[in-house]
């Protein structure tokens, strides 16, 4: 488990590289951070509608990985699943005009929930069945996802002028109340929500016991006699992708109204950031999602006021992870090869 | 030919070895003998390159060798047959050998080479079959042949004899003789103090990182070996000697583990581990399995503890099933949870502190608490990782965990493996006190003489068919039936 | 449309689409040989293809294939020290790896060239015509008048073959990908063997990522590597982890992406995102297929 003070290390130095990575590459380091720091945190508007927006697919996502994660496997292709949830709300919520709000929201975020799952449902079939490993699968079929929407938007949901690469806007009845003024929606209040329950399952009930319990001993859970740990995985694949599904269509339900390409900005993999940040515990994930939101609001205030391209904000997403990475990984630390086969050679019981 | 002199050794706060010396001569088989953690392993790994000294000096033929690699090791005329089988499964017998060696080169000449050598040897092998189909005699046979694949004089063998039976230890230590009196040398790692006197010239003893004696082997019998073996004041180990059976009066006519044509596949997925299946047991009986390894006994234990599914036959065995697996790091506990994690683990869902789904930690640790003073674990508390327990107490804790859920059946594979002698004595008594309660209990060990100590039945199992040993039967008797059909 | 014309035409297309995915898929072959699942190698390809792109503005198409060469052993040691140095998780460093060189590519790029990109202005290789060869009717054309990288791709496998399974460095690095432990036990030095391999793959990837920039597109865009990387992965699963059966794999999968190019000239009216989908459904549908049957090196990913 991650411990606090490694996270701030890890956010720090995220920063620090992104600082001096632009002070090299010639620009002006002190002015895109000041406007990072503004388009993330700069007034109120700034934070609810930039920071808090954005983080509610990075908490929802985030908190899937985490469940995956402890569980012991891996879902790449929460990218994937964010856009078939997005693709099934679109659909939905174009159909559900003059229906009350909460049935139809009702509906749009149930869909989107599907879909997620579904989206995962491959590569968990592939794996349980023919043994594929999810890694690959989770990953590949991200491509396909986004070939989908290109070919949806271009064709079956096209809006109706054929002009736009987009599909209409959905009804009004599918969209999620706002919080206030503002963009904030209550997308985030289901994102808290979330990892409260989250919270309680892993602390409190057998089962989340026993989903971490097949993360860091599978043979042991296995053996144990009270575990299928492969079926434990599948449970927590398909979790995983219900809730990046639900990311999806909170995401068209409550900021984007449509679908159109390129609606993710690569939530999927900063979602792997977010829940490794937050040491993949429900409330710490909470916490690094709005973090991260706040880098990725940051981001686009930067590129606007100093040229900065937004990309740049990837790298510190791979530095927290990197730096995450080694303050968690057991034994072995930060020490050079050498040196590291002369102190921790096969020890007597190495024979593992 | 080879020399270590005032070696010391630590892993993080244990001092394996306190300044240990120990020499080895021409032409002579020199048994390395201890307990568990006496540094036996640690002092070889050292002369072997796999382990730094902090300080002491290795010496090959009189002269001071930084011996950095096991590579240097080979350089020096050192080669060492580990423990656990070190031949890559999924290679073959020549490429595994060549691996060894240092060949390279078209496979038919590895081939070709492997053979020569393996029957230069005296020890033939077929070059092309890969290793992991090798049966567990030819595997040993192999690791020979790979530690002396590159010219080496100096044979070092840690517990060669631990898997085999006791005609293939002999065949093995009459090979051994033979190459030491060629002009080699060997030291021979092992616990067992008979096969010590019997095998070697010269005999080494360690207790707690320190040479407790070291001499002729001529002068010593079992019981002064294990004298220094154990140490002053310590109980003689009551495994020693011919099993003293206690008669047990209770055992009642409930039968409460019943197999028939039982067939279970291997684990690996490939033939038939357990055959015609046929076994009984009583609640307040002790059956043990004896069986060199890889002949079904893992298979059938698992499939009687309702870990593996059997192909066909019947089976019915009472419940709740207590359960003992071999690999404690691996499979009986996850070492980066808490031992009250650990002991939830192995709970099902009609444990009292857990309800509807949700468990009551601040219960579960009174639990572990209990169960931490009843079975005398050494631990901090309930709340440490498991991976900071000894090795002993963490079988305690399996033990434990399995026995404080009152199952009516108790399934044990080795579980006394690599643990001391008080604590042996603790596990293999709460097995008996269960098995006295009304349990029926069903353990496999690899120590024979561990079998024919505990059991009221033995059954010996080779090539996945059990056969039930005569009462009373030696370890002689027993030994050759446990190779019966082993025809490979 | 002449049938000769088209036939050659698809199988020159699938020759070239074949060769970054050549490329990639032989470095992953020896990385995973070691028991190392890199999946930064979508990120070295990319890392690749950027350094391909300047180095080639700056010293030309040589240069350009140094440089990336260069860049994927750099990206690749980097993952190396994380993986193998500190024995972080494979998978999820690898993933970051990926997305570090999304983020620096991307903030490179549109440094060096500007928000209007690179243009076409970057020298790349010709088709290289063997004579002789290039004269065979149908397949000449396909496989003898193609870009230098390719042939650099198609002499690179044997080379990979004959470590592999000719040479002691090999036998050891296959050893240690199946048993680790059990390798080390006997004196291989395993973690220099997976480092060496890891950065060696790198370097192929690299030159992948290369050939995109100098020998197909003529630029860089970003993300152009488009999951080929993790493509290469597969298709090391359906080559079996050898490299016959790696660069067989690999050109199915070219002659796949090439049925593109060929419905485009056959004027077919498909939406083109099929096309785009059909390579990862089509590795999905194999690995369905191929997995169970084959057997990953022991101690792959450990």
């Amino acid at each position: 488990m991650i411990r606090i003070g490694w996270a701030v290390l890890a956010g720090a130095a995220g920063l620090a590289i992104l600082a001096l990575g632009l002070e090299a590459a010639g620009y002006d380091s002190s002015s895109a951070l000041t406007a990072l720091w503004n388009g993330a945190f700069g007034s109120w508007y700034a934070f609810t509608s930039a920071t808090l927006v954005r983080s509610v697919p990075l908490i929802l996502i985030g908190l899937g990985i985490a469940i995956a994660f402890r569980a012991g496997v891996f879902n790449i292709g929460a990218e994937g699943q964010f856009y078939a949830g997005a693709i099934a709300a679109t659909w939905v919520g174009l159909h559900v005009a003059g229906r009350p709000a909460a049935l139809a929201i009702a509906m749009v975020l149930s869909a989107s929930v599907l879909a997620g799952a579904a989206w995962v449902a491959v590569p968990v079939w592939l794996k349980l069945r023919f043994g594929v490993i999810e890694v690959i699968s989770t990953l590949l079929l991200n491509f396909v996802a986004e070939s989908l929407v290109s070919l949806l938007v271009q064709g079956p949901l096209q809006e109706p002028t054929g002009i736009y690469p987009q599909s209409d806007a959905i009804a009004e009845a599918a969209r999620l109340p706002l919080l206030a003024a503002g963009r904030l929606h209550a997308g985030f209040l289901l994102a808290c929500a979330g990892a409260l329950v989250l919270w309680y399952l892993f602390s409190r009930t057998v089962w989340g016991f026993r989903l971490r319990a097949v993360g860091l001993g599978p043979r042991a859970a296995e053996v144990s006699g009270q575990i299928d740990s492969p079926r434990m995985g599948a449970v927590a694949l398909l979790c995983s992708g219900c809730l990046a599904g639900l990311a999806g269509g909170v995401e068209v339900s409550g900021v984007s109204y449509a679908l159109f390409q390129n609606l993710s900005p690569g939530y999927g993999f900063t979602g792997i950031a977010v829940a490794l940040l937050g040491g993949l515990h429900p409330l710490g994930v909470l916490l690094s999602g709005i973090f991260m939101g706040a880098l990725e609001a940051g981001a686009g205030a930067m590129q606007r006021d100093a040229g900065v391209p937004s990309v740049a904000v990837y790298v510190v997403e791979a530095v927290i992870i990197m730096v995450v990475l080694l303050a968690t990984t057991p034994k072995g630390g930060w020490i050079p090869v050498r040196v590291i086969r002369r102190i921790r050679p096969a020890a007597p019981k190495a024979h593992r | 030919m080879l020399e270590l002199v005032g070696i010391q050794k630590h892993f993080g706060s244990v001092q394996a070895l306190r300044g240990a010396d120990f020499s080895l001569a021409e032409g002579e088989v020199h048994a390395l003998l201890g307990e568990n953690g006496a540094g036996k392993t640690t002092l070889m790994y050292i002369a072997n390159g796999l382990v730094r000294q902090d300080r002491g000096e290795v010496r090959v033929n009189g002269v001071p060798q930084p011996i950095s690699s096991p590579r240097v090791a080979r350089r020096m005329g050192l080669g060492m047959v580990h423990q656990h089988f070190t031949a890559i499964p999924a290679m073959t017998v020549a490429e595994n050998i060549a691996l060894a060696a240092g060949w390279s080169g078209h496979p038919r000449d590895l081939g070709r080479q492997a053979q020569l050598l393996s029957e230069r040897l005296g020890l033939p092998l077929d070059p092309n079959q890969r290793a992991g189909r090798l049966s567990v005699a030819l595997k040993q046979r192999l690791e020979v042949v790979k530690a002396l694949a590159g010219e080496a004089r100096i044979l070092l063998l840690d517990e060669p004899t631990a898997v085999l039976a006791p005609a293939e230890a002999d065949e093995l230590l009459r090979i051994i003789k033979a190459f030491a009196g060629s002009g080699g040398a060997v030291v021979l790692i092992t616990h067992k103090l008979d096969e010590a006197l019997r095998a070697a010239d010269r005999v080494t003893v360690l207790r707690s990182g320190l040479v407790t004696y070291s001499g002729p082997s001529g002068a010593q019998s079992v019981e002064s070996l294990a004298r220094a073996m154990i140490g002053p004041g310590a109980d003689l180990p009551i495994l020693q000697g011919d099993g003293a059976r206690v008669p047990t009066p209770q055992v009642s006519d409930r039968t409460l583990v019943r197999l028939d044509s039982l067939e279970v596949s291997r684990e690996s997925g490939y033939g038939i581990a357990v055959r015609h299946g046929r076994l009984t047991i009583q609640a307040g009986e002790i059956v043990g399995i004896a069986a060199v390894e890889g002949n079904g006994q893992r298979e059938l234990l698992r499939t009687v503890a309702g870990r593996l599914l059997p192909l066909r036959g019947r089976l019915e065995v009472a419940r709740p099933i207590g359960f003992i697996p071999e690999d404690r790091t691996s499979e009986g506990l996850i070492l980066e949870l808490s031992l009250t994690e650990n002991v939830a683990l192995g709970m099902d869902d009609q444990t009292s502190w857990i309800k509807r789904g949700r468990i009551d930690w601040r219960a579960a640790r009174r639990h572990t608490a209990e169960l931490i003073r009843e079975f005398d674990i050494v631990a901090p508390g309930p709340d440490v990782r498991a991976s900071s327990l000894s090795g002993g107490n963490q079988q305690k804790l399996i033990v434990a965990r399995e026995l404080s859920r009152n199952p009516t059946v108790i399934v044990a594979e080795n579980p006394t493996r690599g643990m001391d002698v008080s604590a042996t004595a603790s596990i293999l008594s709460r097995l008996r006190a269960a098995a006295d309660a009304g349990a029926a209990v069903l353990f496999h060990s690899s120590d024979l003489d561990e079998v024919l100590h505990l059991a009221d039945r033995v059954i010996v199992m080779s090539r996945g068919t059990l056969m039930e040993a005569p009462i009373g039967a030696s370890r002689t008797v027993v030994g050759q039936m446990m190779l019966q059909s082993e025809s490979r | 449309m002449d049938p000769v014309v088209l036939v050659t035409g698809f199988l020159a297309a699938a020759v070239r689409v074949t060769t970054p995915l050549l490329f990639a898929a032989t470095g992953e072959t020896l990385s995973e040989r070691s028991g190392v699942i890199n999946l930064g190698i979508e990120g070295t390809m990319l890392a690749g293809a950027l350094a391909a792109a300047l180095g080639a503005s700056e010293w030309g198409p040589w240069g350009g294939l140094i440089a990336a060469l260069v860049a994927g052993m750099v990206t690749a040691g980097v993952f190396a020290l994380l993986a193998i140095g500190a024995r972080a998780d494979q998978i999820i460093t690898g993933t970051a790896i990926t997305l570090a060189a999304i983020g620096l590519t991307g903030t490179v790029y549109r440094r060096a060239f500007g928000a209007a990109g690179a243009g076409l202005s970057i020298p790349t290789f010709p088709p290289l015509r063997i004579p002789g060869l290039a004269s065979i009717p149908v397949l000449g054309p396909a496989l003898f008048e193609q870009p230098f990288p390719t042939y650099l791709a198609l002499a690179g496998l044997p080379v990979v073959w004959w470590v592999l399974f000719r040479t002691r460095l090999g036998l050891a690095l296959r050893a240690t990908g199946e048993a680790g432990a059990m390798a080390r036990a006997i004196g291989v030095r395993t973690r220099l063997m997976r480092a060496g391999a890891t950065v060696a793959g790198g370097g192929f990837a690299g030159l992948g990522g290369a050939t995109l920039v100098l020998a197909q597109v003529g630029t860089f865009t970003e993300r152009m590597t488009a999951g080929r990387g993790y493509l290469a992965i597969a298709i090391v699963v359906l080559g079996r982890w050898h490299p016959l059966g790696v660069a067989l794999a690999a050109f199915v999968f070219g002659l796949a992406t090439a049925m593109q190019f060929l419905f485009q000239a056959l004027g077919t009216r498909v939406p083109y995102q099929l096309f785009l989908m059909l390579p990862y459904l089509l590795t999905l549908l194999a690995l369905a297929g191929a997995v169970g049957r084959v057997r990953a090196p022991g101690d792959l990913g450990r």
